[in-house]
């Protein structure tokens, strides 16, 4: 088949990259149109209301799938296959960032000579943030930059690799930045391939693939992502929205440092708001309280606080500088709560000590500071029965605690986002939304280190999907201001792809309820419906099969489907920490390969998956001894479903493979994901 | 590159600085306004007259100069920016929290005004 296309495909690239697209657009077309044609007859003719809790559930879940089409199709349809790159600029200044937190030294070691021996000329730093003597020698030894985190820091948060990153662009100063885990090893080319993108002066980022050499052919962890590095992400370009991977990557010093002193004001503006806004409340309730008190120094304090947050406000409202009005309030209320004594402050300390979140550990000040962030403490705050000297104390205190810096954060500037453990993505939608632009360069410059065992793969697919949800929940792409259509689509597109878990589940789960409680979803004819939905499937298999030419996309699929129970997982941990601020819970993902996991350990990761093959395989047994011994009349439905099972089979079965997998022993300790 | 500093009797220090204010002299300027501040000069104008560029790293220094100031207990007021400055401090947002005083006496003025407020 293969020589076959090659005959017959004309030899010019350019003419093959065009007439490939061509034929995708074609392929797309079809696609949506039979599915717009399906779903629709499915909608109006086909829910079988007897049945209805599984009748409309798999409709819905079809509807997710063909939006999630849509966005695919959009997504190939501007696919940009960029070629050769143009010639780097001259002169420019690079640093290369190598991150590091615990890896094995002679893991780094092989990456740092790399990137110190990129031929481009450059400055090479090792970011350590498990501050380690063995690295510190390490990067003396060949002669590299070594970074650890500033005085600064000490005990504030340290938002894992963001933090690593911001830590270091305040103590380098090269006009770009190639950033590189610890494990990827680059190619001496690697600046020259990418810095060329930089003549446009609006390229912020240029984002190449993730590619990793200690992966089998069969990849039976899925490690590899050919579909992402290659059609999707070339897609994302042609919609301008291709987005930083964490690693493999150029960024521009000038756009992170304007995108993080944007969101510098914006953060601190949001807070004087809400600062102002609950100490308008809490002193609301301290008047209702005085009315019935006769002392007149408390209320002339309470007047004159009142007096100030209403002054701030008015000034907020008219467009004064920020820096003027924290000044202005932070020294009325200084001189407004004259009536204190260290008494209450005490008192106050203990009250704090007991809000939910909030530490009173922490000095007080780090402490409310960090309240600010969280709508759901501070309404804690206010609608808490306290004296009204401790009302005066607590306002006086917030006002403190509101200034042009955050007492609770190492950097006022933060120029990677550190709103979601995917710190990358983040970062380049705020790119985007301040104008910049990315490109997406498919060639591979660097080779790096997948897990190796069943449970960091998990881990790390875990992470990337809670990263992802806690963007969509803090900074939804449809509604950030500044991005175009297309890009919040593109955004959109890799968030709604995370979602497939729920709906796995119900197209797991229709063949169960059919076979064993004969409850039919569709209501049709056979062969209608196979006339209906086949066109579409085909066409859908077509444009993976041209999207994803030469490269082994099956794999992705399987897994995609197969980690229903974690996807599932990701999206409820994302919602409970961005919502209710409990940590994702997930433990440190291991550095060096988990020999000690014998082969029920490693099952016992995917046995809701093994549960769910269970089920299906009896299912199917059950549907087809009913039709052997003649107690189901119409064998159609149950055949379809039992072909239906088979496939489920057939992508869930990968997990199981995996777990059994034992990948063959190297000389090298292997790594996993740098970060927890 | 150094910053000239001149203090008054208002104890108010004005701040002074020749050349790019940018990714190559960002740390250094961030330091010496650290070291000014530390050594009682709390309140500070920041005389943008003479600085013939600044990118978002010079920016950076500024807000890094104006927490260092206010932890101190006093202020950091940046005067007579050109134009290019004011473009970027326009594109940052940041002219939100610091406002480009037009002459070094409004700079002061601001000081004066809300401590007499």
């Amino acid at each position: 088949m293969s020589r076959f296309v090659q005959a017959v495909l004309p030899a010019d690239p350019d003419l093959r990259a065009e007439l490939r697209l061509g034929l995708l657009r074609v392929l797309v077309a079809a696609n949506l149109l039979l599915g717009f044609l399906y779903l629709s007859w499915r909608y109006t003719a086909t829910i079988n209301w007897a049945a209805w809790p599984i009748a409309l559930g798999l409709v819905i879940a079809e509807t997710y799938s063909y939006i999630d089409a849509w966005l695919f199709g959009l997504t190939l349809w501007r696919l940009k296959q960029r070629g050769e790159p143009p010639p780097p600029l001259p002169n420019a200044t690079v640093d290369v960032f190598i991150t590091c937190y615990n890896e094995p030294v002679a893991i780094v070691r092989e990456t740092a000579i790399a990137a110190r021996d990129i031929r481009y000329p450059h400055r090479t730093y090792l970011l350590d943030d498990g501050n380690s003597p063995a690295m510190r020698a390490m990067a003396k030894e060949i002669g590299i930059g070594y970074l650890v985190r500033s005085e600064e820091w000490k005990g504030k948060q340290r938002h894992a690799k963001a933090g690593n990153l911001n830590n270091a662009l305040c103590q380098t100063n090269g006009e770009f930045i190639l950033v590189l885990d610890a494990d990827q090893i680059p190619s001496p080319d690697i600046l020259d391939r990418t810095l060329g993108y930089f003549a446009d002066e609006r390229v912020a980022l240029v984002q190449t693939p993730q590619w990793f050499y200690n992966v089998p052919p069969d990849d039976p962890l899925g490690s590899q992502a050919p579909l992402f590095y290659g059609p999707i992400m070339q897609g994302k370009d042609g919609w301008n929205a291709a987005f930083f991977c964490g690693s493999n990557a150029v960024l521009r010093r000038e756009a992170l440092m304007q995108i993080g002193i944007a969101n510098y004001v914006r953060d601190l503006e949001l807070r004087v708001v809400r600062a102002l806004r609950t100490a308008d409340a809490m002193l609301r309730i301290a008047v209702r309280q005085t009315q019935t008190v006769e002392n007149g120094a408390l209320r002339a304090a309470i007047d004159k606080l009142q007096a100030a947050v209403r002054a701030s406000q008015r000034m907020l409202r008219e467009g004064r500088p920020i820096q003027e009005v924290t000044w202005y309030f932070q020294q009325r209320a200084a001189v407004a709560a004259r009536p204190l004594v260290a008494e209450d402050l005490a008192r106050l300390r203990a009250e704090v000590a007991t809000i939910p979140g909030l530490d009173a550990d922490e000095d007080l000040t780090t402490c409310l500071s960090r309240s600010l962030d969280d709508d759901s403490i501070l309404h804690a705050l206010t609608v808490r029965e306290r004296s009204p000297l401790a009302a005066i104390a607590t306002v006086r205190e917030l006002l403190l605690a509101v200034d042009v810096d955050r007492a609770d954060e190492a950097q006022p500037v933060m120029p990677l986002a550190t709103i979601s453990v995917t710190e990358d993505m983040a970062t380049a939608m705020r790119l985007h939304a301040a104008g910049w632009r990315s490109v997406y360069h498919d060639e591979i410059l660097a080779r790096g280190l997948a897990p190796e065992d069943l449970r960091s793969a998990l881990q790390q697919r875990l992470r990337w999907a809670q990263g992802t949800i806690q963007v969509l929940l803090r900074e939804n792409p449809l509604f950030v201001p500044g991005l175009s259509l297309g890009q919040r689509l593109m955004y959109f597109a890799t968030m709604w792809s995370y979602l497939s878990g729920f709906f796995v589940v119900i197209y797991l789960s229709a063949p169960i309820f059919y076979l064993i409680f004969g409850m039919l979803p569709v209501r049709t004819q056979a062969e209608e419906f196979f006339w209906r939905l086949v066109p579409y499937l085909i066409t859908n298999e077509l444009v993976f099969a041209v999207a994803g030419w030469k490269r082994a996309t099956w794999r992705g699929r399987q897994y995609s489907l197969a980690l229903f129970p974690l996807w599932i997982q990701a999206v409820i941990s994302a919602i409970g920490n961005v919502y209710a601020g409990r940590p994702l819970g997930f433990v440190v993902t291991p550095k060096v390969r988990q020999g000690g996991l014998h082969i029920w350990g490693q099952l016992r990761l995917v046995r809701l998956q093994a549960i769910t093959m269970a089920a299906l395989t009896l299912s199917a047994i059950w549907g087809m001894a009913r039709l052997a011994l003649g107690l189901q009349i119409d064998g159609i439905p149950t055949l379809v479903n039992v072909f239906w099972i088979g496939y489920d089979l057939l992508m869930l079965s990968v997990v199981i493979d995996a777990a059994l997998y034992q990948p063959e022993e190297q000389e090298q300790p292997q790594t996993a994901a740098a970060y927890p | 590159m150094s910053l000239h500093s001149e203090s008054g009797d208002d104890g108010i220090t004005i701040v002074q600085m020749d050349g790019r204010l940018d990714l190559l002299t960002a740390a250094e300027v961030k330091q010496q306004l650290a070291d000014l501040i530390a050594g009682g000069h709390r309140r500070l104008i920041f005389d943008l007259d003479r600085v013939g560029f600044i990118d978002s790293s010079g920016l950076g220094a500024l807000i890094s100069g104006l927490k260092a100031a206010r932890q101190a207990g006093g202020d950091l007021r940046i005067a007579r920016a050109n134009q290019q400055v004011r473009a970027l401090l326009n594109l940052t947002m940041l002219e939100r929290v610091l406002r480009p005083y037009e002459t070094i006496e409004e700079a002061r003025a601001g000081y004066s005004q809300i401590a007499a407020d």
